[in-house]
């Protein structure tokens, strides 16, 4: 199926080749996003109902705040297999903070701690990525592989594997906040995006950003700082993965140490691609991460409430990344 | 001729003196393990031993000769389950079928990595990352979700169960030969000498006409059907295809052949050294379950997974110095 899709889109190319590559391009996540909206008005029962639209807010924050920090490390030519072990981390030392003795004594300044300490333990893995990356010169896909691998255990191993449950209002809000009627965390996604945004676009950390990964040789030989603008990359998209751990066990009112974040990696991969990021570095689309994000959400949802299984969605998802990087892969040419 | 070049000990030494500290570190381990625990050198521990981790060793050989071109296969655990799957289905019909139809199913996933990472130039981690989650998926799909008994029947469990000659498994059998093959095919082929070239430089092996694209294809059809053979040891084994098995493995690989000193930018590498690797990792494991035995000390799954990072931290590292030392010197 898909091997047609393809040649049909080279045939396409050969005659236009301008036309239908840059608008496929540009515009292909919109266009993508459209069709699948078109697509569950039309055949997926309830979907046009606000219950369906908090359902996919509260997903998609997720996916979107760890994509954003996904596109930063790609934008650097890296990549982070981590966040979803970084997730895990976040998730689990929380309740462990707000229920440990101290938290219960002084509820105020453990709620705050179990906010603070997280997200710096995620800020500190991040800070291990960057320097085994651009001090030990490890390649970004081995040396974020070594926190895949232990940070989860990491985190099962603080909780004993255990699921940790707990009812706190102030903590859940993270999770089940509504402000003018829409998720909280939705809100958070959208205040993220604009900062990393203003970072990536009106900042001097933002013109190297782009400058490394568009010729890091380039960049070193014009004085830009590589190794403190990567390491900064990595940093922010740990903690941008904290507070989608912390978000998860919110929503949850439960951490549980070997779900949370699974596969996360994927779909930040995923959405930062299909947003416009290419693997070479150079460009930082961080709006383009949220459509990625909406466009991975729906995707998911349409599969789920037309009663396709989870394992074909799967599949379904291998698809969409290999495509997408396809697509991007053809700018070189 | 190959073979007596095989047991020139001089030649071995000088092209694997650069993984010296693998076998030093492996011997070292083992004399170890036979001085502190008494049923270490018994043959129940050896064979268990090996005949656990030959499915490990064999995926390692894939990975070993896809890492040599400078690529990266995450989709070997994936597919692995998928495979197993395959097998115990196959299993009614015989090992004759059973064996070869999971490395091919496993192959195919190879064939599929190739495609994505040569005609659509997409990078081997997307490309393989991708295959990870449709071999996932598809093993979930085929077997329901469920772990899928093998025919007790057949002669299928043989494999995984039964001695050649009443001494060695027969894993352990068709892990050395593959072993043997692959060595021979990378030591004393224009093959193995394009697969090294590639990972030296693409572009300089292209622009010297070598058969880039074909060697390719074979490192990824390889490392597709060692990961398929895995599974076909998983389902005979332990008497059943598991859908949700090989997760962790291509880490395990990725790290039995970065321990065994193959450089992961590609052109340097030995399927031996692999080998000994592969054996290091599982022995560190195999020590400390002898620990946890004795009880003094408690390590739970989880410390496990830390160790495992913790370990491959460490051979980062030392690699790093490795290559960085080299380079000056060079």
């Amino acid at each position: 199926m898909s091997d047609g899709s393809l040649s049909g889109g080279k045939a396409v190319s050969r005659t236009t080749p301008a036309l239908s590559l840059s608008t496929l391009r540009t515009h292909g996540g919109l266009i993508a996003l459209l069709l699948i909206l078109v697509f569950n008005a039309l055949f997926t029962p309830n979907f046009l109902q606000v219950q369906t639209l908090f359902v996919n807010i509260s997903q998609v924050a997720t996916i979107a705040i760890v994509a954003i920090g996904m596109t930063l490390v790609i934008a650097t030519a890296g990549i982070d297999l981590s966040v979803g072990a970084v997730m895990a981390l976040a998730g689990a030392l929380a309740p462990l903070i707000f229920q440990s003795e101290f938290g219960t004594v002084y509820p105020a300044l453990g709620i705050a701690a179990a906010f603070i300490l997280p997200l710096i333990a995620a800020g500190l893995c991040g800070l291990f990525n960057g320097v085994m990356i651009s001090y030990l010169n490890v390649q970004p896909i081995i040396a974020t592989l070594i926190l895949f691998i232990s940070g989860r255990g990491i985190a099962q191993v603080l909780t004993n594997g255990n699921l940790q449950t707990f009812s706190n209002p102030y903590f859940s809000y993270l999770g089940t906040g509504k402000i003018l009627g829409l998720p909280f965390q939705g809100w958070l996604a959208l205040a993220l995006a604009v900062a990393v945004y203003w970072l990536v676009s009106r900042t001097i950390f933002g013109r190297y950003l782009l400058a490394v990964g568009g010729n890091e040789k380039a960049a070193r030989l014009s004085g830009a700082p590589v190794r403190m603008v990567k390491i900064g990359a990595y940093v922010l998209c740990a903690f941008l993965s904290g507070i989608a751990g912390l978000i998860v066990v919110a929503i949850n009112s439960a951490s549980d140490a070997a779900r949370n974040g699974n596969l996360m990696e994927l779909d930040a991969i995923a959405a930062a691609v299909v947003g416009g990021a290419l693997l070479q570095g150079g460009r930082a689309p961080i709006f383009g991460a949220i459509l990625g994000a909406i466009i991975i959400q729906l995707v998911k949802y349409t599969l789920l409430a037309n009663g396709v299984e989870d394992e074909v969605a799967l599949i379904a998802k291998a698809a969409i990344i290999v495509l997408a990087v396809y697509i991007q892969q053809a700018r070189k040419e | 001729m190959p073979g007596s070049e095989a047991f020139d000990l001089r030649r071995f030494l000088q092209s694997d003196g650069r993984n010296a500290g693998v076998w030093i570190a492996l011997v070292a381990l083992i004399l170890f393990g036979l001085a502190r625990y008494e049923n270490f050198g018994g043959a129940y521990n050896i064979v268990s031993f090996l005949n656990y981790n030959s499915m490990f060793i064999v995926i390692s050989i894939g990975m070993c000769f896809v890492i040599m071109t400078g690529g990266i296969d995450l989709s070997v655990g994936s597919v692995a389950a998928f495979t197993s799957v395959v097998a115990a289905y196959l299993s009614p019909y015989g090992i004759e079928v059973a064996l070869p139809g999971g490395v091919l199913a496993g192959a195919a996933f190879g064939a599929i990595n190739a495609f994505c990472i040569i005609a659509m130039r997409i990078p081997p981690f997307i490309a393989t990352l991708a295959t990870m989650l449709a071999a996932k998926g598809g093993a979930l799909v085929i077997s329901g979700a469920q772990t899928i008994s093998v025919d007790w029947g057949s002669n299928f469990t043989k494999l995984g169960m039964e001695k050649a000659f009443n001494v060695v498994p027969w894993t352990i059998v068709i892990v050395a030969l593959v072993a043997i093959v692959l060595w021979a095919v990378l030591e004393h082929t224009s093959l193995g000498r394009t697969v090294l070239a590639i990972g030296g430089s693409e572009d300089a092996s292209n622009l010297m006409g070598l058969k880039v694209n074909r060697a390719k294809v074979f490192v990824y059809l390889i490392s597709g059907g060692c990961a398929g053979l895995a599974g076909v040891f998983l389902a005979s084994g332990y008497g059943a295809g598991q859908p949700l098995e090989g997760i962790g493995w291509e880490l395990s690989a990725i790290a039995a052949v970065v321990v065994g000193g193959t450089l992961l930018t590609g052109g340097l590498g030995s399927v031996t050294a692999t080998v000994a690797g592969a054996l290091l990792l599982g022995l560190v494991f195999n020590i400390l379950n002898f620990e946890n035995g004795r009880g003094t000390i408690s390590l739970s799954a989880y410390w496990q997974m830390v160790i495992r990072g913790g370990f491959l931290f460490v051979v980062i590292l030392l690699q790093t110095r490795m290559t960085a030392s080299r380079q000056k010197a060079g």
